[in-house]
């Protein structure tokens, strides 16, 4: 490690290396409440507007305000940038802004940082009055030399004291400024951005914070001997950038869903936050209900009634709405559920990203209740999954499940300019009264499919019932409409299925040594993983899927064109030849277990739990070792 | 301002001149069994539907689960027969999406006090126009006899058979303790007049009506009011010029009490007291602020909101 004290070396004396590299990491760390997401948010938009390929991730304790100088409660970004399309967090961490050096600690205890990361580092509680401080200070220093950083102090608070009271609330305009020199930033678009981010504060916020984008940006250029150029391409198109939230908000809108009834739950609240924002200029009523239970049946009271509504939650939340999703599969009330993943089970991991309610989101309601599920897997599809969902949900009267995660929920991500069009909304429901003889479940024989009759037409009065019924809606527990009724709802899935195509090959189509398969937000940096091996002349492919259940057709052939096929999902599943494992009592990955029982083919899985996104370089290392005949 | 229903296609003609009469509204012959306290509510109800002139077909009754959550199957209008103790979010459902809707939410005691306490709670204080009936026969009766939160104390059920160990709930007193209550009335099975006029009165609120129906269940709690049935003077009537004033009933009920339906405070104090069974129209303020109105939509066509989404996405154009 290197540590090198603020302003040591003046400008004239330094010697400037300037690194043009095709894909970097950097993060901004601090306490929760100094602003390190709004500074990487910004730079991160900056970056996109300059061309370059972005991907940022939020660094979030589960804390509103945890103790300060903690590794535990480091609050953060990462921003990696590109000279192309970014789809995923990365590895490590080239560059690091840290505004106390136990953020710094937790980073580096996670091993995020590169081994040869740049830091810049807030030197201020160096010589903090408070010996204890000094002590924490001298000690992490003492952790960190064990490895080649390169450490840079910064008087930050000094600095930021000459413009603000409060260096707390500046301190990230001034890591801001260090960043947009370091990787020559435009100051004018940055300024922009951030008059755009403090738009609703009083001027004098944003003009402070530009004073201290100057500041942050004049000290660099003084002090700094290390630049990086990170090329920008040429937009095919207009792009927009935002966080999977936003675009699943922006699309349920798009959707023409006009209703959302909801209850708090990280990290699914941002959509709400959206939607509550914007939700009331096109008529829709976002509904805070007094409980996750309440926030479905409102949803369904009102899809019952209307069109087809939504709502939004997480595992947790998804579990209480279980006995609900129920009623609306067997009563075939059409309706959309948003489920942000988080980490479980139980509370578990609120703020961090997981896969792992798959299988609670196919098979969890009592009773057999078939419907869709489907996951996007990038922040432009959690856009169109929206619409697709709706028209899904009403086509097939039927529940819809949508699968984002916490990784989608905060990652922000440029992507194409959607071309909207008023097709994609929701026509209105028909009033035309109901035709003599015509029942409430005309169950069409052969497909499984009937028209919905709604509250307000004429003739079609009847009771929906959870309880076994048959065509009329009329209660009924004979055998044979049990039989029947169940067969009708479970043939639509079918229908749906034969209407989808088999999921695409990243790789060789033609076959080879190994297939992952992956599904979800872990799209990018599988086919990072892929690529890298490929070049390496692993014969390895991958395939996404964006339908979960029912799975799209051909896997099984897709299969049996690879010698190996394993999933790679963000949820647990047992190690063979760990303590008691077996190959016969292990519990397989979530993906891995349905492909398994769908296909008969022995898939293979490698799943990790960390609590973070999966790194491309990890699974990288886990096709290397699961190759047929590799070490695994 | 209300808020506007969801667009609808092909709203039937202004000129409609269906005249209904209470057998309109009848759908399949109930099973509950004879004697059940439902057989009133149902009829009354569809008295009520007659003299309103309701449509069947815009109105929905939503219930939950248990005997009286039948309730729907037996009406010729639309229901909603969900799961147990979530009547009131799908009701609320329904008069979001359609707010033109007549709805109608039917509970049992299981449904509205226990299971699904929270639900009544918050469905008083957003104060949606619909009336919600709690028929409360003090005991789970689909399940055979389990306490219920308004079970007596000390009654004997296959749950608790050395006798209910809690004194029951008060479902008015709960009701009247909740911000933003703005109807609350209690009537009896077995007075079809004031049965009628109670509904009747929560029809015509605007806001939540929230309304007790004492009821028996012959089956599993047969003696609960068999001594206010004889006894009509064991029945306190709260008579005003605003309240609940049901015709042809006063020879027999001489038992009165003057409540002025305004004042909240008294009609805490009535509710609380069990010294008497009080009928009647407990509290009343129509001027208390309704979910509908509290959000100023426009609606909007499809292309319409397709220029404001792109408007939206100007914000995060790179």
């Amino acid at each position: 490690m290197k540590l090198e004290t603020a302003g040591a070396s003046a400008l004239a004396e330094k010697e400037m290396s300037v690194h043009t590299v095709s894909d970097i990491s950097v993060e901004v760390v601090s306490d929760s409440g100094e602003g390190a997401q709004k500074c990487g948010t910004i730079f991160g938009s900056v970056s996109a507007k300059m061309g370059n390929g972005v991907w940022t991730v939020e660094i979030i304790p589960a804390e509103v305000e945890p103790p300060p100088r903690n590794p535990a409660g480091a609050s953060g970004i990462r921003i990696r940038l590109g000279d192309k399309e970014v789809t995923n967090w990365g590895d490590e961490t080239n560059v690091i802004v840290a505004f106390n050096e136990q953020a710094l600690l937790g980073r580096h205890d996670l091993n995020a940082l590169a081994d040869d990361a740049v830091i810049l580092l807030e030197n201020m509680w160096a010589t903090h009055p408070d010996p204890a401080v000094r002590k924490e200070w001298e000690d992490a220093m003492e952790r960190l030399s064990h490895r080649s950083y390169r450490i840079i102090e910064v008087p930050m608070e000094e600095q930021c004291l000459t413009v603000v009271d409060n260096a707390r609330k500046g301190k990230n305009m001034f890591a801001l400024g260090l960043l947009t020199w370091l990787f020559d930033r435009d100051l004018e678009r940055t300024k922009e951005q951030i008059a755009f981010a403090f738009r609703t504060k009083k001027p004098i916020i944003t003009e402070n914070n530009i004073k201290l984008l100057e500041l942050g940006y004049s000290w660099a250029e003084e002090n700094l001997d290390v630049r990086y150029v990170v090329p920008g391409m040429e937009a095919a198109g207009p792009m927009v950038v935002m966080n999977g939230n936003e675009a699943i908000a922006l699309g349920a809108v798009a959707a023409g869903l006009d209703l959302a009834a909801m209850y708090p739950i990280t990290p699914a609240t941002s959509v709400s936050h959206k939607l509550g924002e914007i939700f009331e200029k096109y008529g829709g009523v976002l509904h805070q209900a007094e409980d996750e239970i309440a926030a479905a049946g409102v949803a369904i009271g009102a899809s019952y009634a209307g069109k087809c509504t939504f709502t939004i939650t997480s595992g947790p939340g998804m579990a209480l709405k279980t006995e609900f999703l129920g009623l609306a599969v067997m009563t075939e009330i059409p309706l959309v559920l948003v489920n942000v993943q988080r980490g479980g089970p139980s509370t578990g991991l609120p703020t961090k990203v997981e896969q792992s309610d798959l299988l609670a989101a196919t098979y969890g309601q009592p009773g057999d209740a078939p419907h869709v599920v489907m996951a996007p897997a990038t922040i432009g599809e959690c856009f169109d999954i929206m619409t697709t969902a709706r028209r899904i949900a009403e086509a097939l009267r039927t529940v819809v499940i949508v699968l984002s995660d916490a990784n989608l929920a905060t990652g922000v991500a440029p992507f194409p300019r959607p071309e909207l069009s008023p097709e994609w909304q929701a026509g209105p429901p028909d009033q035309r009264p109901i035709p003599a003889g015509a029942k409430p479940y005309d169950w069409d024989p052969e497909t499984g499919l009937s028209r919905r009759f709604i509250p307000g037409q004429a003739g079609g009065e009847h009771t929906l019932t959870g309880l076994a019924h048959d065509e009329r809606s009329k209660v009924a527990y004979d055998s044979d409409t049990v039989q029947r009724s169940m067969t009708m709802r479970s043939r639509k899935l079918a229908v749906f299925q034969s209407t989808l195509l088999p999921p695409e090959i990243n790789g060789d189509p033609e076959g080879g040594d190994l297939l992952i398969v992956g599904w979800g937000s872990t799209k990018g940096a599988i086919e990072e993983a892929v690529g890298r091996a490929r070049k390496e002349g692993l014969s390895v492919s991958s395939t996404h899927l964006t339908f979960l259940s029912p799975l799209q057709p051909g896997l099984k052939e897709i299969f049996g064109r690879f010698e190996k096929v394993m999933t790679v999902e963000i949820n647990y599943s047992d190690i063979v030849g760990d303590p008691y494992i077996t190959p016969e009592n292990r519990r397989y990955g979530q993906l891995a277990m349905m492909l398994r029982a769908q296909t008969l083919v022995d898939v293979d899985c490698w799943t990790r739990v960390l609590g973070e996104p999966l790194r491309p370089g990890k699974i990288l290392q886990a096709i290397r070792q699961h190759m047929p005949g590799g070490e695994a | 301002m209300i808020m506007p229903s969801c667009s609808l296609l092909h709203l039937a003609d202004e000129d409609d001149d269906r005249v209904f009469e209470m057998g309109d509204y009848e759908g399949p012959i109930a099973r509950w069994c004879s004697g059940c306290g439902d057989h009133s509510v149902l009829t009354a109800a569809q008295r009520l539907m007659a003299d309103k002139q309701l449509k069947p077909e815009t109105t929905v009754f939503v219930s939950g689960i248990g005997c009286s959550s039948r309730f729907p199957h037996y009406m010729n209008t639309y229901g909603f027969h969900g799961i147990h103790g979530r009547a009131l979010p799908v009701a609320t459902g329904v008069k979001l999406s359609r707010p033109e809707l007549d709805v109608f939410a039917v509970m049992g005691d299981g449904d509205c006090v226990s299971i699904g306490a929270g639900h009544w709670i918050h469905a008083t204080r957003y104060n949606l126009d619909m009336v919600a009936l709690l028929l409360d026969n003090n005991i789970y009766g689909l399940t055979k006899k389990q306490t219920s939160p308004t079970t007596p104390r000390g009654y004997k059920s296959n749950t608790q058979p050395r006798g209910s160990y809690l004194l029951p709930m008060n479902p008015l007193e709960a009701t009247l303790g909740v911000t933003n209550a703005s109807f609350v009335a209690q009537t009896a099975e077995w007075i079809p007049a004031h049965l009628f006029a109670t509904l009747k009165a929560a029809y015509e609120h605007r806001g939540f009506a929230f309304v007790r129906v004492l009821q028996r269940c012959p089956h599993f709690m047969p003696d609960l009011f068999t001594d206010a049935v004889k006894t009509p003077d064991m029945i306190e009537i709260l008579d005003h010029p605003e309240g609940i004033r049901a015709a042809g009933i006063e020879k027999i009920y001489k038992n009165t009490t003057r409540h002025d339906p305004a004042d909240l405070n008294r009609a805490r104090e009535l509710a609380e007291d069990m010294s008497a069974i009080r009928l009647g129209l407990f509290f009343r303020d129509e001027s208390r602020p309704r979910y509908e109105e509290t959000r100023a939509l426009q609606k909007r066509t499809a292309r319409e909101k397709m220029d404001l989404l792109n408007e939206d996405f100007d914000r995060y154009a790179v």
